[in-house]
């Protein structure tokens, strides 16, 4: 490939980085300021989708759906927390393990009879609905590159959030000590199902956001779950730095991987995360 | 050692009633208790790992994989091998995986552990899944399944569902005992130690990583076990049986069966296999089970918050004392 | 470790004979033998291919009741499992159905890799077995045996005739794109073999690890090497994602698209106008003149308030050929042979034009070359006529 080709790739490996980042960005918040293993966290990418095309179909535009699907799903993640999450904080993390396998399969099922098995389309919203011409056969669309503005913008929002923020500082005192932090008067409790609460909503924001590239469909959650897990521990538990590092990464392989040796792409993401693992056992970054 | 004893002689009941099984004359829970036999002898072998020595894995479908891939691959096109070499070599490959990984992977600890599992278990599927080296996803089949001969006479012919069944049904015990004498052992004791603390054994001067090796070796094989008789069963092997779900599965059964008995993850493999098979008949639920994993669901949720020490727990009253003292 | 284990016999005793208990029950409920035929639906009702196994299971039931709800004088009785799609557990599945419910003909499935693992279960015990949907050459090729039919096409049948399309159109060096898995190599060897022996060349083939739907690379890639034209074959989900990248890439329009059936059957409302004009060669057309195409879709269109598609199609027809095998031995399917020589040669009044089985027991039938217009594939010509499956291998 020529030289204007292969920046084009280079622009689909970070376009696709950045998607990665936007759903991995909550495990590794919940995982590294909780300690929670959410295997659920797939599932909760998918939500957004469905609640996405349902709200869309409803209101007639993929903005208002967002902003109503939000709010649900922070109340969705706000529930689940208080009346599943909280009663395994402290507990080996096998049980959050079986907990959220559990999660998994009702929340595929309650999905499948709400809203049944088919495949459905959404669409871009009109004002993002055109493509840039890039060369004379090739044009790329904006609304993937709308969302990678997002990702950016948001992932500068949870940067800010977490270092310069009150709540920040107490998100981060939790994590480091949850009782030290209690006894400081920090209410440990709230900030616990607020920080689920988040997790939850910006996977299913990215489903929502993605819905209309991507299509909805059964069982979509599976593969973006295993990827977040190696995001997530490629870049260093609990760190948003080493999530987008990792997505990076993982977005540049992958898509290179595809047009250079396809016949072992699929492979790639494991052969780094193995190999990274085996040099640097606890991730590219450590905490927040 | 009381307690021991008492434990063993019910599981030797348990095993002597599942021997009169096949005598019920139904050929499909004939194989369907095989299935859940297999299950029983790789969810003990994950509990080796988990229960025993405190490493969580989530990438032993491998293990399972590799050895069926290896029977298949092993037989010739129309003739079978005899199961006497081809057994141990199955689970030599398994083994030799286990020992290679095992040396990578045991230097990281915890979370990291369970993901680079995961990462090696991927790469497996993916050399069987995606190269046509072992019949790509839609997988390969045996067309004769191994002999069992001695000496010109033949032991059991595989072929025979109720043979299968009891050639399995003599693994599961063996494997249960086997485990048990190795537990019981000072190599056992060791691992129980790691688990506790590794810095202390080690400060103790036991080489934790040797033992750690060990034992992620051993649970690899028999978990190749598992996986080269599963091959048997229905003769066809497929990528699925390498996938993170089917790791996933199995160790699921080991927590809900009550991981670190030994007789938990077979309780696990047998409540999960029939639960499964209870919600998911239509002709009793109709409707209802077309959604059987809703209640599945549900049920992992409770017995996730509940039931700490697994469904083994609810069957032993110190366990049901500790659980009380936890919560 | 010995005071964890402590027992309470009690309960180990309870625990177990709950155990056994809870596995002797469902044997409880005697299997009564009844007059009615045992018909087991083994097919996929969750994940991506869930749309096809429902199709499949509504037009099978639409055959049935226009015949009155009897085949051979007697009523049908569903036995239905879900195979998920999920090939390591086809054999465990398809057994359930043939040992525990015995069932007098097995119908399924979708997933090649799952037909895969009910053929070795299928060939051991000569069960009856129609294939409404799987594509998979061998099924009716090296796999062939007496008592297994298949309804549908193999994935030759579909690509074979493309490759003549593509050379009457000036289209001479193409990019062949699916994934990398055996559908997809199966789809591409047919179309090579048709190609090729027109005269083209296939400058490229590209794959997209199975099951991924991340195009953006491949079709960066298509860009540069600026083919006559596209060739891809993907199915559900990932053809609905292929053609709205297609689109969005600007590809759409520059280098034309074309196809084998499942690139646009199914998925058309998902796609938006992504589809439109794109050209596929597939068995079956969704505006065919045929007389009984027309009162298919009527008669579909009322009883389930939906539009059919082709797995619908296919469901209605695998009933019509189970009926005319039950017909001829009037209800009778201990005659297992009589009933599978009228099935080898019955003609079957489809919807997409008559058809009958070849030797490998694969329907010959005529291939049509469609193209999306509206919500539609309409038909544009006949690219082969009663074409048949070669079924290299099968020795019947």
């Amino acid at each position: 490939m020529n030289f204007s080709f292969f920046l084009i790739q280079l622009l689909n490996g970070m376009q696709y980085g950045l998607l990665l980042f936007l759903v991995a960005s909550g495990l590794t918040l919940v995982f590294g300021i909780m300690g929670i293993i959410n295997l659920a966290h797939g599932s909760f990418y998918m939500v957004g989708a469905y609640l996405a095309w349902w709200l869309a179909g409803m209101t007639g535009s993929l903005t208002a759906a967002i902003l109503l699907g939000i709010p649900l799903t922070v109340i969705l993640g706000m529930s689940l927390e208080w009346l599943l999450m909280r009663r395994l904080y402290g507990r080996d993390h096998l049980y959050q393990v079986l907990l959220t396998y559990g999660l998994i399969l009702v929340l595929e099922e309650t999905r499948s009879i709400l809203w049944g098995d088919d495949v459905y389309g959404l669409k871009v919203p009109d004002m993002l609905n055109q493509s840039i011409a890039l060369t004379e056969n090739l044009s790329y669309p904006v609304y993937r590159l709308f969302i990678s503005g997002v990702c950016l913008l948001l992932a500068a929002g949870l940067y800010v959030l977490i270092k310069h923020t009150r709540l920040g500082m107490m998100i981060r005192a939790g994590a480091s000590n949850r009782e030290m932090a209690q006894s400081l008067g920090i209410n440990i409790k709230l900030v616990y199902t607020l920080v689920f609460a988040l997790g939850v909503a910006l996977a299913a924001f990215a489903g929502m956001i993605n819905a209309p590239v991507s299509s909805v469909y059964p069982s979509m959650g599976n593969p973006v779950l295993i990827i977040c897990f190696v995001i997530v521990v490629i870049g260093g538990i609990g760190s948003v730095k080493g999530a987008m590092a990792a997505s990076i990464l993982i977005g540049m392989a992958d898509t290179f991987g595809q047009v250079l040796v396809p016949e072992v792409s699929g492979m790639i993401v494991y052969l780094l995360m193995a190999g990274l693992l085996v040099w640097r056992p606890e991730g590219l970054f450590s905490r927040i | 050692m009381r307690p021991h004893r008492s434990a063993d002689l019910f599981i030797l009941l348990m095993f002597g009633l599942l021997a009169l099984f096949p005598f019920a004359e139904s050929t499909f829970y004939t194989q369907l208790l095989t299935k859940i036999m297999i299950m029983a002898i790789f969810a003990m072998s994950l509990d080796l790992l988990v229960g025993y020595t405190g490493l969580v894995s989530f990438g032993h479908a491998a293990y399972f994989g590799l050895a069926g891939y290896a029977l298949v691959l092993m037989s010739p096109q129309y003739e079978s091998v005899s199961l006497w070499w081809s057994l141990p070599a199955a689970m030599s490959v398994c083994a030799l995986f286990a020992l290679i990984t095992g040396m990578l992977v045991l230097r990281t600890r915890g979370i990291y552990f369970i993901m680079v599992t995961l990462a090696f278990a991927q790469m497996v599927f993916f050399v069987f899944h995606d190269t046509k080296f072992g019949g790509g996803s839609d997988g390969i089949f045996i067309y004769a399944k191994p002999t069992l001969v001695i000496g010109g006479f033949e032991l059991l012919n595989l072929e025979k569902l109720n043979h299968l069944f009891y050639l399995v049904l003599i693994f599961m015990a063996a494997v249960y005992f086997l485990l048990r004498r190795v537990l019981a052992s000072t190599f056992g004791r060791a691992l129980l130690g790691i688990k506790e603390n590794e810095h202390r054994m080690s400060a103790l001067g036991f080489p934790t990583f040797r033992y750690k090796l060990a034992s992620y070796v051993l649970s690899g094989a028999l978990g190749g076990l598992a996986g080269y008789l599963a091959a048997i069963q229905y003769g066809f092997v497929n990528p699925e049986i390498l996938s993170w779900h089917h790791s996933g599965t199995v160790l699921m059964m080991v927590i809900m069966g009550g991981m670190g008995t030994l007789y938990g993850p077979m309780v696990g493999a047998f409540a999960f296999v029939l639960l499964q098979e209870l919600l998911s008949d239509q002709s009793l639920l109709g409707q209802v089970a077309k959604h059987w994993q809703l209640a599945m669901g549900i049920f992992v949720i409770l017995v996730a918050l509940y039931l700490p020490r697994g469904l083994a727990g609810l069957l032993s009253r110190k366990a049901k004392a500790e659980a009380a003292a936890d919560a | 470790m010995s005071e964890q284990d402590q027992f309470d016999r009690r309960g180990f005793l309870k625990g177990s004979a709950a155990i056994a208990g809870g596995a002797l029950l469902p044997t409880g409920f005697a299997r009564a033998q009844s007059s009615k035929l045992r018909v087991g639906l083994m097919l996929p009702y969750t994940g991506t291919f869930a749309q096809l196994g429902i199709g499949v299971t509504n037009g099978f039931k639409l055959a049935v009741a226009e015949h009155g709800g009897k085949f051979g004088g007697r009523e049908i009785e569903y036995f239905i499992v879900d195979d998920e799609s999920n090939p390591g557990k086809a054999p465990e599945n398809a057994n359930k159905l043939i040992q525990r419910d015995k069932v007098d003909i097995l119908i399924g499935s979708v997933h090649s890799g799952v037909s895969l693992g009910i053929s070795k279960v299928a060939r051991e015990s000569g069960t009856l077995w129609i294939i409404p949907v799987s594509l998979a050459n061998e099924l009716t090729g090296p796999l062939c045996a007496p008592n297994i039919f298949r309804t549908s096409f193999s994935s030759w049948q579909t690509n074979y005739p493309l490759g003549k399309v593509l050379m009457e159109r000036g289209h001479k060096k193409v990019v062949h794109i699916t994934w990398n898995y055996v559908t997809g190599q199966e789809n591409l060897a047919g179309f090579k073999e048709g190609y090729e022996k027109a005269g083209g060349k296939i400058i490229k083939e590209l794959f997209v690890p199975f099951p991924q739907v991340e195009f953006q690379p491949l079709l960066t890639e298509i860009a540069s090497i600026k083919p006559d034209a596209v060739v891809g074959w993907f199915a559900g989900a990932g053809a609905a994602k292929f053609l709205k990248d297609y689109q969005a890439s600007g590809l759409k329009g520059k280098i034309p698209l074309f196809g084998s059936g499942y690139l646009t059957d199914g998925i058309l409302e998902a796609v938006g106008d992504a589809a439109q004009g794109v050209e596929t060669t597939f068995p079956y057309a969704d505006d065919l003149d045929i007389k009984k195409d027309k009162a298919f879709r009527l008669a579909y269109v009322k009883a389930f308030k939906m539009q059919p598609d082709t797995a619908t199609m296919l469901g209605y027809d695998t009933a019509q050929l189970f009926a005319a095998g039950v017909n001829a031995v009037k209800g009778d399917v201990a005659n297992k042979k009589g009933m599978i020589k009228a099935m080898e040669t019955a003609k079957i009044d489809s919807p997409r034009g008559v058809w009958h089985m070849s030797k490998a027991h694969n329907p010959v039938q005529d291939v049509y070359l469609r193209k999306v217009v509206g919500q539609e594939n309409k038909m544009v010509s006949i690219a082969a006529k009663a074409l048949a499956d070669p079924a290299r291998g099968c020795k019947a």
